[in-house]
C-alpha cells in the first residue's frame, strides 16, 4: 500500500472526529461556559440513549440490513420501562427480555426467508409502537428508582455522558472490532458466501446480531426512559433516522460490512450537539432537523471526495 | 534457478501403498435439472499433484466444491482415510484436512488480511489472535511469494487483484489445528503475474513433496505439464480420461479434453462469399486502440470462441454501441444471463416475448410490416401483438402454458426460446448473442440452432458468443478471443475442436 492510499484511508477514518470538532469548536467559541462540568453535562445529557440506538442500528447496519423500526422500539422499551418494570419487575423484566429475544428470532427470519429487513422492519415498526400505545395510551408513567439513580449518578472530574459514551464506544469496540467473534460478524456482512462456505451458520450470525440489537434497543429505551423519567408511545420516533444517520457520519457504508464503532459513536454525539448548535446561534428549533440532515451531507460528499481520489489513484 | 520447477528430478510419491487420502465413487450433482457431475470416481493420495483440465462447464469447479464441502453430492459415497463421511460438509473437510483456493476468491474485502484468518480457522480467537493470525499470514505469505510488501493489516479491499490472489493462497496453506493435506488451488494463476506463478508452482512442488496432495484446475496447460503427476480430464461432467505422467503434454491433453463433433455443416460458405461482393458487409474495430477487427456479410453466423471471459462479451457490447449509433443498422441482443439481463420476471410471456418488437413501432416485425409501418404511432396494435406472439409461440413450440402466464412459470430452457422471440421476432437484421445457451438443455439447443440456421438464410446477421466449443460449427466463420483480442479466425471448415483448443490456448508474451 502506498502511503499516500494509507494517509487517504487515515482521512477516511478520522473523518467522524473532524466533523465532531466542526461543530465543537463554534460552540465553544459562542458559548464558553458548555466547557464546564454542568455546560457539558446539559448538552450531552441526551446522547447516552441516542449512542445505545446508534449501535443497536450498527449491529444490524453490518449485515447489510436496515432497520426501520428502532425508534418505535425504544419508545415499546421507554413504555414497558415505565409502566410493568415498576409495577411487576418481575414481568417487565421478562417482557424486555422477549423484546430481545423477539428481535434475534426477526434476525433468523430474514435470513431463513431471504426476506428484504426493510420491509419485516417497518412492519414491525407499527407492531412495536401498537403495543407501546396498548400500554399506555396517554404520555406518563414513572420510572422506576434506580433507573433515575443511574442516569443522574454525578462522575467526578468529568461530566456522565462522556464517560458513558466513551465506555460504550470502547466495550463496543472490543466486542465488534477486536475480538474474533466479533470479526467474524462482520465477515458475514462483506461476503456472507464465503462465510456460509467454510461452514459458518449464516441464520445464527443474523439473529445474534439482531438481538444484540435488540439489547442495545433495550439499554437506550431505558436510558431515555431514566433521563425523561416518564414515557410516551411516540418518545423516540426519529431515533430511526438519527440512529441510521450516526451510523453513516460514522463511517459506515449500508452495504459490505463496513462499519466503525467509534466513528458512530462519534456521529451519534455530532447529531445531538448539532441540535443544540442553532439553539445557541438563537435560531429557531424548527430548524434542528435540517441542520442534522445538512451536516449528513456534508460529510458523506467529503466523504465520497475521499475515496474517488483514492480509488484513482489504484 | 528453481530446482522445483522439473518433476522428472523429483522421485514419485508412492501411489500405490498408503491408503487414499479421499476417495470418490459414484460422484453425482445435479442443480435443478442440470446435471453437473455425474459418476465420477477418483482418489487422492498423499502427496501427489493433480492437474484437471476440461472445458468451461465441464463439471471442474462443481467437482472442487463437492470436495470442499459447498455443496453435498447428489449422489455417490465420499470416503476420507477409508472411512464413509454420510453428511460430508465444510467443517469436515477442513478437519480433514482439505483446503480450497476458490476460483472467484472468498476474501472478505472489509476485513483486513490478518482478519481474514479467522473466517478459515475456528481456532483463531481469545487473547492475542489478531497477533497470531498476522504471524501465521505473513509466515505463509513470505514462503510462497518472497519479496512481498504486505504487512497483513492493509484491508483486503485496498489490495489490488493480484495481491489479493497471493492472500488468497497464502491463507489456504496457513495452518491451526489441523495440518493441510489435500489443496484445492483453483485459477490459481488467473490474476497473478508471471513471476508470482512461478513462485507459486515452485511452491507446489515444495508442498507435494512434504506429503501435501495439491489439485490444480487451470486452463494453462503449460502449468498443469509442468508439476503435475496426473492429469483428470473432465467433460460434460465426466471423468473422460486420467493421463499418467509419462508421454503428459499439452497436446495429449487438448485431445483428450475434445469433444466429438456432430458435424452438420452445410457448404454455407457460397452464400457468404455472393453478400460479400455485393458491398453489404459489416465492419467493426473494437477494443481501447480499435485493435479488434470484426466483419459480417448478411445472412452470415459469426462465432465468438476462445475460452470464458476473454473479452467476447465486451466485444459484443461494443458491437451493439456501434449499431445502435448507426441509423441504417437494426440490432438485437441475447443476452446470455437470463435472471439477470433477459427476462423481466413479473411480466407475462407474451410480455417477455413482443417487447422488442413494441420498441420499433409495435409494427415492424410481422411479415407484412413494410406495408403497416405507415400506420406506426405510439398506441400498441394488440391485435397483431396477439398474432406476432400466437405465430412465435408455435413456432418456438411452447406448449402447456398460457402467453399470458407469468414468463417464471416456464423452465429456463424455454425461458431462453423467449427471449430469442424476442430478439427474432423484432425488426433486426443484426442479432447478437451472449453465450445464449448457458445452462440450457439440449432438446432446446437443437431447436434454437435450427431457429438460428433458418433466419440466416433469410439474410439475417448472427453473432454468436458461446463457451461451447461444439455450437461453433455452426457459424460460417469464428473469431477465437484470448485476453481481449482476436488470435485466430477459423473459416467453418477448418473450425475443428483441436484447432479452436489451440487458438484458445495461444499464450501471449506473459
Amino acid at each position: 500500500m502506498t502511503t499516500a492510499a494509507f494517509t487517504q484511508a487515515r482521512m477516511r477514518a478520522l473523518l467522524p472526529a473532524i466533523s465532531l470538532f466542526a461543530v465543537l469548536v463554534p460552540i465553544l467559541i459562542l458559548q464558553p461556559a458548555t466547557f464546564s462540568y454542568f455546560g457539558s453535562n446539559l448538552l450531552l445529557n441526551l446522547a447516552v440513549p441516542i449512542v445505545f440506538a446508534t449501535l443497536a442500528q450498527l449491529a444490524i447496519i453490518t449485515v447489510n440490513d436496515l432497520d426501520l423500526s428502532i425508534g418505535p422500539f425504544v419508545s415499546l422499551v421507554a413504555c414497558i420501562g415505565a409502566t410493568l418494570l415498576v409495577k411487576q419487575p418481575w414481568l417487565g423484566t421478562l417482557a424486555l427480555a422477549g423484546c430481545v429475544l423477539a428481535y434475534a428470532a426477526v434476525g433468523a427470519l430474514i435470513e431463513l426467508r431471504q426476506i428484504p429487513s426493510i420491509v419485516v422492519t417497518l412492519g414491525l415498526s407499527f407492531v412495536w409502537s401498537g403495543l407501546a400505545i396498548v400500554l399506555l395510551p396517554s404520555p406518563g408513567g414513572t420510572s422506576p428508582e434506580w433507573l433515575g439513580a443511574v442516569m443522574s449518578f454525578q462522575t467526578p472530574w468529568i461530566a456522565a455522558p462522556i464517560i458513558w459514551s466513551v465506555l460504550i464506544a470502547m466495550i463496543g469496540h472490543f466486542l465488534l472490532m477486536r475480538s474474533s467473534a466479533g470479526v467474524r460478524s462482520r465477515a458475514a456482512g462483506g461476503n456472507p458466501r464465503a462465510v456460509r462456505r467454510f461452514g459458518w451458520s449464516l441464520v445464527r450470525n443474523r439473529a445474534t446480531l439482531y438481538g444484540v440489537a435488540g439489547l442495545f434497543g433495550v439499554l437506550s429505551g431505558l436510558s431515555l426512559l431514566g433521563l425523561t423519567t416518564s414515557a410516551d408511545a411516540n418518545l423516540a420516533l426519529r431515533y430511526t433516522l438519527l440512529s441510521i444517520a450516526a451510523v453513516i457520519l460514522g463511517g459506515g457504508e449500508f452495504i459490505g460490512g463496513r462499519v466503525s464503532v467509534v466513528g458512530a459513536v462519534l456521529g451519534a454525539i455530532t447529531l445531538t450537539l448539532a441540535a443544540s448548535f442553532l439553539a445557541f446561534l438563537n435560531i429557531s428549533s424548527d430548524w434542528q432537523v435540517g441542520m442534522q440532515g445538512a451536516i449528513l451531507i456534508v460529510v458523506l460528499s467529503l466523504r465520497v471526495l475521499l475515496q474517488q481520489r483514492n480509488g484513482d489513484k489504484q | 534457478m528453481n530446482k522445483y520447477n522439473k518433476t522428472g528430478d523429483n522421485k514419485f510419491p508412492p501411489l500405490i501403498q498408503s491408503p487414499p487420502l479421499i476417495r470418490f465413487s459414484g460422484i453425482g450433482k445435479t442443480f435443478g435439472n442440470v446435471k453437473a457431475l455425474s459418476a465420477v470416481d477418483f482418489s487422492f493420495s498423499p502427496g501427489e499433484c493433480i492437474g484437471i483440465a476440461g472445458h468451461n462447464g465441464a463439471g471442474k469447479s462443481t467437482l472442487m466444491a463437492v470436495l470442499a464441502g459447498v455443496f453435498p453430492p447428489s449422489e455417490g459415497v465420499i470416503e476420507t482415510d477409508g472411512q464413509a463421511c454420510p453428511h460430508y460438509d465444510a467443517n469436515t473437510a477442513r478437519l480433514a484436512g482439505i483446503r480450497c483456493v476458490f476460483q472467484e476468491l472468498s476474501l472478505c474485502p472489509n476485513l483486513t488480511i490478518a482478519e481474514n484468518l479467522c473466517v478459515v480457522h475456528p481456532r483463531l480467537s481469545g487473547r492475542g489472535w489478531r497477533k497470531r493470525a498476522r504471524i501465521l499470514i505473513r509466515t505463509r505469505l513470505d514462503e510462497i511469494f518472497p519479496g512481498n510488501t504486505l504487512t497483513g493489516n492493509e484491508l483486503v479491499s485496498d489490495l489490488t487483484l493480484t495481491q489479493r490472489q497471493m492472500v488468497e493462497i497464502a491463507r489456504g496453506f496457513t495452518e491451526t489445528d489441523v495440518p493441510v493435506r489435500l489443496m484445492i488451488l483453483d485459477e490459481p494463476t488467473s490474476s497473478l503475474d508471471a513471476h508470482t506463478a512461478e513462485q507459486l508452482l515452485a511452491y507446489v512442488r515444495q508442498a507435494t513433496a512434504r506429503g501435501v496432495t495439491c489439485l490444480l484446475v487451470t486452463h494453462m496447460l503449460g502449468e498443469i505439464e509442468r508439476v503435475s503427476d496426473r492429469v483428470m480430464v473432465m467433460r460434460d461432467g465426466c471423468l473422460v480420461r486420467v493421463l499418467p505422467r509419462e508421454n503428459l503434454t499439452r497436446d495429449s491433453i487438448i485431445l483428450a479434453m475434445g469433444q466429438h463433433v456432430e458435424v452438420s455443416n452445410a457448404p454455407r460458405e457460397v452464400r457468404a462469399r455472393m453478400a460479400r461482393e455485393k458491398g453489404a458487409g459489416y465492419e467493426w474495430a473494437l477494443g481501447p486502440r480499435k485493435s479488434v477487427k470484426v466483419d459480417a456479410v448478411p445472412g452470415e453466423v459469426v462465432g465468438f470462441g476462445g475460452l470464458a471471459g476473454q473479452g467476447q462479451t465486451d466485444a459484443l457490447l461494443a458491437i451493439y454501441d456501434a449499431a445502435q449509433r448507426d441509423a441504417r443498422t437494426r440490432v438485437a441482443f441475447v443476452a446470455g444471463d437470463r435472471g439477470r439481463d433477459g427476462i423481466f420476471p413479473v411480466w407475462s410471456i407474451a410480455q417477455n416475448l413482443d417487447l422488442r418488437w413494441l420498441g420499433k413501432g409495435g409494427m415492424s416485425g410481422s411479415r407484412n410490416s413494410e406495408t403497416r409501418r405507415s400506420r406506426a404511432g405510439f398506441l400498441i396494435d394488440f391485435a397483431a401483438a396477439r398474432a406476432l406472439v400466437e405465430a412465435w409461440r408455435v413456432k418456438i413450440g411452447i406448449r402447456g402454458a398460457s402467453v399470458n402466464a407469468s414468463i417464471l412459470s416456464l423452465s429456463g430452457g424455454n425461458q431462453q426460446k423467449v427471449l430469442f422471440a424476442r430478439a427474432l421476432a423484432s425488426n433486426a437484421d443484426l442479432i447478437l448473442m451472449d453465450d445464449p445457451t448457458r445452462g440450457v438443455d439440449v432438446g432446446t439447443k437443437r431447436d434454437i440452432y435450427q431457429l438460428v440456421r433458418d433466419e440466416a438464410a433469410k439474410g439475417r446477421t448472427f453473432i454468436w458468443y458461446t463457451t461451447e466449443n461444439d455450437e461453433l460449427t455452426y457459424c460460417d466463420r469464428t473469431f477465437v478471443f484470448r485476453s481481449g483480442s482476436v488470435t485466430r479466425v477459423l473459416h467453418s471448415d477448418e473450425c475443428t475442436e483441436e484447432a479452436l483448443l489451440a487458438a484458445s490456448f495461444e499464450e501471449h508474451a506473459a
